[in-house]
């Protein structure tokens, strides 16, 4: 029987905790604030507070390090979620997701190549177009040599996705090594292909934000239809889906938010797998409220993670891809043994 | 009236032909059976005839058009195909699943009219699935699966019901209910097509049945006159018999060999 919480009360409680954690996220780290502090600033620059008691390095603290570094983790969070979702809805395969596939590799690779061939330098737009390029390629890549006649099996996925994002993971390493002239900028890349969010500025939630609200919402815009994808291609497209339509827009959305993620946090493991599969969970499978659902927790999501990545070994920063894929893998190892019988084991 | 129709109709895969030199009419106000063997290509049959996919020689066509210049849109509220594994098992509960049926009437983020809301209650009750509509699709039984699509496809009101295997999950009852429903649709009008395996259930409703054998068509006509025993034992290899049962004409199976 029907025992789904309802999507108001659930969005009323994502959105608290998204709060709670972005306060958490500017509260918490080297130099520690009050929360009072946290939010008079906040007031300060978005409803014309006075700054009254508020030092000017409280407020470089709090506007130009800490709230930029929140954001671009919602943003990314946001983005790997919907990424997620969307495309388990298309491949009618619970795992798929950005980082199981390739995809996040081949946008990994985009934006190495935006590195060494010097074009970020000319703009930061540069970042996410050029991994937006390559993680389309990729993914309608992946999508065909794993998809046969409508069905995209768990093997057939895990197969090509292995094989395609070791490929383009192994091409990212080789540009990186033969561009070794620069230490510091090989290491920023290589720290960068490990994930991270360190040193984020409004510039990166600048370059994110449009990539991931466009990307979005072409997801939700074709919720519908992926619905009706979940019961099967060959009847959606008897119920009216035009189905080759679908998949064009949903694999451009898909990479669009993939690459928004990669572009400003490098690459994070899992993120699209965990979040979907526990919102679907306690909401079901309905697109309509998933995906914005998704997007919601996922930001939430990260905001922790990165918590997370910034105060378990202190003074250290530990990589945000570590974190998410500590949590992530087992998540994924639990849900192939759910799977087993589909992957023809006993 | 509008008629759809396969004509000179062939579809091949990598070459290998599946089914050829096929023409076929679907008339309104009747119910049309297809019949044949194991991979004899009853589905692509009715496949071909909901346009997924269009026939790779010959032509398929709703009033005198090729279904290619339909949207699917346009297609889905005319011609609706409800394939034989059409079971997901994804947790949608099952009202959400039947209003699945009203895709193509509706707006993007368009609530349901009350005509959607009625179309979906009409397709609940006669396929006698009203009291589940608030279970997950997945915690449904195979017969109850196999309703609640049948439900859905009546949802969208169109013309022309394509039908496969309707019957193969459903226990005596449901499976009578069903082919009776079909009776009464076509009686109101719309054209029915069942592929079937039963020949008994052939015999009790259809009015034109189409014969399939490798891929060709062997015979059409009004069941009782094309099934013949001579054919039944050309076309499946079986030796049959018409036994008269009450007063139905029914058949009696053997293989042909007695053994």
């Amino acid at each position: 029987m029907k025992t789904r919480i309802q999507p108001a009360v659930y969005f009323a409680s994502a959105a608290g905790l998204f709060g709670v954690a972005a306060v958490a996220g500017i509260l918490i780290g080297s130099t520690t604030l009050s929360w009072e502090t946290v939010l008079r600033v906040l007031g300060m620059h978005l409803f014309w507070f006075s700054g009254e008691g508020v030092s000017e390095a409280e407020d470089v603290i709090v506007w130009t390090i800490r709230l930029p570094r929140v954001l671009v983790a919602a943003l990314s969070g946001a983005s790997l979620a919907a990424a997620g979702a969307s495309m388990q809805g298309l491949f009618r395969n619970p795992l798929a997701e950005p980082s199981v596939v390739g995809v996040s590799a081949g946008a990994g690779l985009g934006a190495v190549i935006a590195f060494v061939t010097g074009l970020v330098s000319q703009s930061a737009l540069w970042l996410p177009l050029c991994s937006f390029v390559i993680a389309l390629v990729t993914l309608i890549g992946v999508y065909s040599l794993s998809t046969r006649s409508g069905r995209t099996p768990i093997a057939a996925l895990l197969l090509a996705g292995i094989a395609v994002g070791s490929f383009l993971t192994a091409l990212s390493s080789l540009l990186i090594s033969v561009n070794f002239v620069d230490w510091q900028v090989a290491a920023e890349m290589l720290y960068w292909m490990m994930g991270g969010l360190d040193n984020r500025s409004w510039v990166h939630v600048w370059i994110a934000l449009p990539f991931t609200l466009i990307g979005g919402a072409l997801t939700i815009w074709f919720a519908r239809d992926l619905d009706l994808m979940l019961t099967g291609e060959e009847v959606s497209a008897s119920l009216g889906v035009d189905v080759q339509a679908l998949k064009r827009s949903v694999l451009a959305a898909a990479a669009l938010l993939t690459a928004s993620s990669v572009a400003v946090s490098g690459i994070l493991g899992f993120v699209g797998l965990v979040v979907p599969h526990i919102v679907r969970l306690i909401l079901g499978p309905s697109h309509r409220i998933l995906l914005p659902a998704s997007m919601v927790t996922g930001a939430a999501f990260l905001i922790g993670c990165d918590i997370l990545a910034r105060t378990i070994y202190v003074p250290t920063e530990i990589r945000l891809g570590v974190v998410t894929a500590a949590i992530g893998a087992p998540f994924f190892l639990w849900l192939l043994h759910a799977r087993r019988r589909e992957l023809g084991a006993a | 009236m509008s008629v759809l129709e396969l004509s000179s109709a062939a579809y091949a895969v990598g070459g290998k032909r599946i089914v050829e030199n096929l023409d076929i009419r679907i008339e309104s106000g009747r119910i049309t059976a297809v019949v044949g063997p194991n991979g004899a290509g009853k589905s692509t049959v009715l496949r071909l005839l909901a346009g997924l996919p269009a026939p790779t020689d010959g032509r398929a066509m709703l009033a005198g058009k090729d279904l290619g210049v339909f949207t699917r849109r346009e297609l889905a509220r005319r011609v609706t195909y409800i394939p034989q594994d059409a079971a997901p098992d994804v947790a949608f509960t099952v009202r959400e699943c039947v209003g699945m049926g009203r895709y193509c009437h509706r707006r993007r983020f368009e609530a349901e009219t009350d005509r959607d809301i009625k179309a979906i209650e009409v397709a609940l009750r006669i396929t006698d699935t009203r009291h589940l509509v608030d279970r997950w699709l997945n915690e449904l039984s195979g017969g109850e699966k196999q309703r609640v699509m049948l439900a859905r496809g009546l949802a969208t009101e169109s013309e022309y019901l394509l039908l496969d295997e309707p019957t193969a999950n459903l226990d005596i009852n449901h499976a009578l209910s069903l082919l009776d429903l079909c009776g009464e649709l076509a009686a109101a009008g719309r054209a029915v097509v069942l592929a079937l395996h039963d020949l008994n259930s052939v015999l009790r409703v259809a009015d034109v049945v189409y014969v399939l054998s490798g891929g060709r068509l062997s015979a059409s006509g009004k069941p009782g006159e094309v099934l013949t025993a001579n054919l039944l034992e050309r076309v499946f290899r079986v030796k049959a018999e018409f036994a008269v049962v009450g007063d139905d004409n029914m058949l009696r199976f053997e293989r042909r060999n007695g053994r």
